[in-house]
């Protein structure tokens, strides 16, 4: 069956093939089924589990008050479909429409749905990544193992970057009674999402719930013992602290390595695609056969630019699954774009932090309700003079407000009035974003061929 | 906005029903936390199951019997956001390999 014949046949007796059998796999085979689709449905997942549910595993499943393994996600719906679990897609052949599975199988498919989502960036050099107490937080398995490791005997837990996972590991930690330090990079906690104000924030949380935090400040080595257990960790000011256990938390790599030389448009920022989670080839152009849904994708977005977003967010996951799915067996008239905003929460030191829209590209801030020093508050973000984002502590009942307001491109400053508003907060600033001059792990790109019939887009492999 | 499907309401799967060949059933549960906004009915209904972590954030047990399921579903309804989702299906999992090691 080529790309775009009779959708009914596809239908009724097509193949879909899902690769990644998490969040956004699972509710993209349900959508399938849930409209009509009868044909045959595969679903590949590297990890040996069912679908699971990963924001316990930094929460409830460290505070022992749910196991790493009962995390499995509820179904919807039956969904018939044959599973592939345990073992990895190797690589996809796109003129035999076909993957390829790291035991030497191929599964053939009429249209194939990519959600295999990120995994936990490593700690940088293997050697010290591999010493016993040495962690990182992604997989179940992950959670298990920090778990258990943390229920024994420790004397003190490095957390290595104060990102949401970093700061939710740092807060179980705490409660578990256990002394923390964490070490970051820039100048406060959580300042890449929220920037610098609303990190400040975090920043006296932390402390105030007894971490040793220290920002500002990188770790440059792990040393083992001489049985190779983790003991003490080296730190960019020149100091070192001794710990048993650390936990790198360094955000997440996108799991794209498997589509090399397949020609779609994958790289480590994720694998781009249209509104309509059709991927894109490395020419641009758009296919009709391939989608993508989940983490590892990155659409362009009408409310930001139509910038190309990619989203690590468990309600992204969904709603892109559902679209993706409805997409995939639709006639083009049909289907649907994309179009969720951007929605995450995270709780830690005993608060519920939300957001909605894309801080990072504020402007300007305002507190609208409440009060930073309370630690209980909404922030909200403006970009050009709009509503762009909304962040709030403690305050998720009135997130759905400006969620509105961002939909509808309302102006910033806000001029409504709002509960429990506060003159003295309401004069924007600066939210404080650090500088975008991280160095970039971005695809580089070169055009080949020298007449336009030859013209192709090639990448240029990253050297890490 | 979009919305998604979880807006309906969703029959449970019926644990009673189901014959005597399993001991010790467990159903899964997921809280769509995004739309959480802490209003806490789940907690005064099911507190096994649901519990605030602080003044607002959700803490649930992914996994409940049915010893909970009355509390459960009463929850569930009750969620004014309609934010829990209680398995609808105990289809098994056709093809999973055993997990070795």
């Amino acid at each position: 069956m080529s790309a775009d014949t009779d959708v009914e046949v596809l239908r009724r007796q097509g193949r879909i093939v899902v690769v990644g059998a998490s969040l956004a796999g699972l509710r993209a085979a349900e959508t399938l089924r849930d409209q009509g689709f009868t044909g045959s449905l595969t679903m590949i997942g590297d990890e040996p589990y069912e679908p699971y549910d990963r924001p316990p595993l930094s929460k409830q499943a460290l505070l022992g008050r749910a196991r790493p393994e009962d995390t499995a996600l509820p179904r919807r719906r039956d969904i018939d479909a044959e599973w592939r679990l345990g073992v990895a897609a190797a690589g996809l052949d796109r003129d035999a429409k076909l993957v390829r599975l790291a035991n030497g199988d191929t599964v053939p498919y009429d249209r194939l749905l990519i959600a295999t989502g990120t995994r936990a960036r490593p700690w940088f050099h293997p050697e010290e990544a591999a010493l016993d107490g040495v962690f990182v937080l992604r997989t179940r398995d992950d959670s298990a193992r920090l778990h258990r490791k943390l229920a024994g005997a420790v004397s003190r837990v490095l957390v290595i970057g104060a990102g949401f996972t970093g700061s939710e590991v740092a807060s179980a930690c705490r409660e578990l009674g256990l002394d923390v330090t964490v070490a970051e990079r820039g100048p406060a906690p959580l300042v890449g999402a929220l920037g610098g104000v609303i990190g400040a924030v975090a920043d006296r949380l932390q402390r105030k719930k007894g971490v040793d935090l220290r920002c500002g400040i990188s770790v440059t080595a792990l040393e083992g013992d001489e049985v190779g257990r983790l003991r003490r960790a080296h730190l960019s000011d020149g100091s070192a602290i001794d710990v048993d256990v650390a936990v790198v938390s360094l955000g997440a790599m996108r799991n794209t390595e498997w589509l090399a030389g397949s020609g779609v448009a994958a790289g480590p920022r994720g694998i781009a695609c249209d509104a309509g989670c059709r991927v894109f080839d490395v020419n641009g152009i758009v296919t009709d056969d391939i989608y993508a849904a989940g983490d590892v994708a990155r659409s362009p977005h009408p409310l930001f630019d139509y910038q190309f977003l990619a989203l690590e967010h468990w309600g992204n996951a969904v709603e892109q699954a559902e679209i993706a799915a409805h997409n995939m067996i639709c006639a083009g008239p049909d289907r649907r774009p994309h179009l969720w905003l951007p929605m995450f929460w995270s709780s830690q030191f005993g608060v519920n932090i939300k957001s909605v829209g894309v801080p990072s590209l504020g402007d300007q801030l305002v507190v609208a309700q409440g009060a930073l020093a309370e630690e209980r508050f909404v922030a909200v973000y403006g970009y050009r003079g709009r509503v762009i984002a909304a962040a709030s502590f403690d305050g998720a009942k009135w997130l759905g407000f400006y969620e509105q307001q961002i939909a509808a491109g309302a102006p910033f400053p806000p001029e409504y009035r709002t509960v429990d508003r506060r003159t003295e907060t309401l004069h924007p600033i600066d939210p404080a974003f650090p500088d975008p001059h991280l160095p970039t792990h971005g695809a580089t790109v070169t055009l080949t061929g020298h007449s336009p019939s030859e013209r192709r887009v090639a990448f240029v492999p990253a050297h890490a | 906005m979009p919305t998604t499907v979880w807006t309906e309401r969703r029959r449970l799967r019926s644990l009673r029903d189901r014959g005597p060949r399993r001991e010790r059933v467990q159903m899964r549960l997921v809280v769509d936390l995004n739309r959480c906004q802490g209003f806490a009915q789940c907690v005064f209904l099911a507190p096994d199951v649901f519990s605030l972590h602080g003044g607002e954030a959700l803490l649930f047990s992914p996994r409940f019997d049915e010893a909970q399921q009355d509390r459960v579903e009463k929850a569930a309804a009750a969620c004014p956001v309609q934010a829990i989702l209680v398995d609808y299906s105990d289809e098994p999992t056709k093809g999973v390999k055993p997990h070795v090691g």
